[in-house]
């Protein structure tokens, strides 16, 4: 009885956090321009998104363009960054170390719009022109603290015998590195590289005060232009569809993966 | 071993000039005046324009309802989560996080549509159905995370020397399940104190949030006010952080 009212409850929940998501998913399958209107069954809005016929015309294919590209390098690099980072936190004491981890938990407590500010009066301070290159940098800034804390409790996990006894045997210091060090840490690599890319493509506020003036769209803001102009651009229902549906079978995927692994 | 400790060196610079220095560029435009010079004006404008107080308030109030309605639906459901008599697959707590990968300007959007569709008028109850849409998960991952790793036996040991149930609860699981509680309501209630454009989808534009204002003010290049007013907000932040107990080890070692 317990365990039923238990399971009804999440359900619930589950149903009512999904509803907006079905709701798109289920009119992306109609050609009608506003949401909510079913004017029959059609996969129209799928065909634009590959022949390249959006309504917006290229503007929104630009837009996820460019949120991607920014996705990427900003992950790639705080990964880098971060990894490196945490090496050098992990080996440090004291002060020093317990001032650079307040420092990294900065920009995680910050609120977006925060971030968003602080960062364009820097740029308008140094005079430095806003466009890719100062999103790329305001997306590093806040996915690297995140990256930090994914690789620092591999380092924890980690026997510091391994890499010396690597030394002892004749590995030079970057040897040691890229076949003793990375190995271990790749799993935290991999999770901080994750989290990184995903907080990148989810953010609005910090791109919106750091593309500048010269017309960047990533994704969010695109949304963000388009709503306020009345009305969503039809073609991103199925986009937002097929999004979710890749993210659903990647996460099936690695479950599966790791069910399996723990069996082990 | 100890020249790697060098390795932080560049992440260090890297964090004054795009951590520090801007956090303290908005103290110093919010101290200036369009010709920077010092002045206290910004800060006392924010104080006697009842535009920006009201929304202040309401957006602190928002907040904090949200936060309450979060942790009172958010806590029961990590609670079942983390039970593996209630709840053997992980699958289900994915299902919890899955929707965050989902645009959430994209998801605001078809809430509001939704409300639109069964008739609901756009306004406060609307606005706060969606945030806690939103924010749900937030808060039911780092309670549900706290709960996993509690050690059972504690609850068991009450249990055998004779608590009721609802006494096991009161005295021992919600008592070491404070820190996910802590971190939850830090996580729902910062980011909607601050929020933006969100609350223009979910009201049509009929209660606007602080974190609109300060929007507002830097895209029409009041830049001093702006800053001001975020000033403001991050002054909220950080009370909120230390009365939260934010630093991990003062929740650890606190007077729960």
């Amino acid at each position: 009885m317990k365990k039923l009212f238990a399971q009804a409850y999440i359900w619930v929940l589950l149903v009512l956090l999904y509803a907006p998501i079905v709701f798109i998913a289920i009119f992306s399958f109609t050609e009608a321009r506003t949401l909510g209107n079913w004017t029959g069954f059609s996969l129209e809005l799928y065909k634009h998104i590959f022949t390249g016929g959006v309504n917006g015309g290229a503007s929104l294919m630009a837009a996820i363009k460019n949120t991607l590209v920014i996705a990427l390098v900003a992950a790639a690099f705080s990964t880098l960054l971060g990894t490196v980072s945490a090496i050098g936190i992990y080996n440090l004491k004291g002060r020093k170390k317990k001032t650079i981890q307040f420092l990294n938990n900065i920009p995680m407590i910050n609120p977006d719009v925060i971030t968003g500010v602080s960062l364009f009066l820097l740029f308008v301070f140094l005079h430095f022109s806003q466009g890719y290159l100062t999103v790329i940098l305001a997306h590093i800034s806040f996915c690297t603290p995140y990256v930090v804390l994914s690789v620092m409790p591999k380092l924890g996990q980690m026997n510091p015998n391994i890499y010396e006894a690597a030394l002892d045997l004749g590995a030079t210091p970057s040897l040691a590195l890229r076949k003793v060090l990375i190995p271990q840490l790749r799993p935290g690599m991999l999770s901080g590289f994750i989290l990184a890319f995903t907080m990148s493509l989810d953010d609005f506020a910090v791109t919106f005060f750091t593309r500048g003036t010269i017309g960047l769209e990533t994704l969010s803001t695109y949304i963000y232009a388009d709503a306020r102009k009345g009305g969503l651009t039809p073609e991103l229902r199925p986009l937002m569809t097929l999004i979710f549906t890749i993210i659903l079978i990647l996460l099936v995927i690695m479950n599966v993966r790791q069910a399996k692994t723990n069996k082990k | 071993m100890s020249k790697r400790s060098n390795w932080a060196i560049p992440y260090l610079i890297f964090l004054v000039l795009f951590v520090v220095l801007p956090l303290v560029l908005i103290v110093v435009y919010a101290l200036q005046d369009g010709n920077g010079n010092f002045t206290l004006s910004n800060v006392t404008r924010f104080f006697t324009d009842s535009d920006a107080l009201s929304t202040f308030a309401v957006s602190v109030e928002v907040a904090i309802e949200n936060t309450l309605i979060c942790l009172l639906l958010g806590y029961p459901a990590a609670y079942i989560l983390a039970d593996k008599n209630l709840n053997k697959s992980a699958v289900t707590v994915i299902l919890f996080i899955l929707p965050m990968w989902i645009n959430a300007l994209m998801r605001t959007l078809a809430t509001a549509e939704l409300f639109n569709v069964f008739g609901f008028t756009l306004g406060k109850g609307t606005l706060l159905f969606g945030m806690v849409y939103d924010y749900l998960p937030f808060m039911i991952y780092p309670i549900y995370n706290v709960l996993l790793k509690m050690d059972k036996s504690y609850a068991e040991a009450a249990s055998d020397l004779g608590a009721t149930p609802v006494q096991v609860f009161g005295k021992v699981t919600l008592p070491l399940s404070m820190p996910g509680i802590f971190s939850g309501i830090l996580m729902v209630f910062m980011p909607t104190v601050s929020t933006f454009a969100i609350s223009e989808f979910l009201t049509n534009n009929k209660i606007k949030l602080f974190g609109t204002i300060i929007q507002e003010n830097i895209n029409s290049s009041m830049w001093n006010y702006g800053a001001a007013l975020s000033l403001i907000m991050l002054v909220i932040i950080g009370l909120t952080t230390i009365l939260l107990g934010g630093d991990e080890r003062e929740v650890e070692g606190g007077t729960i």
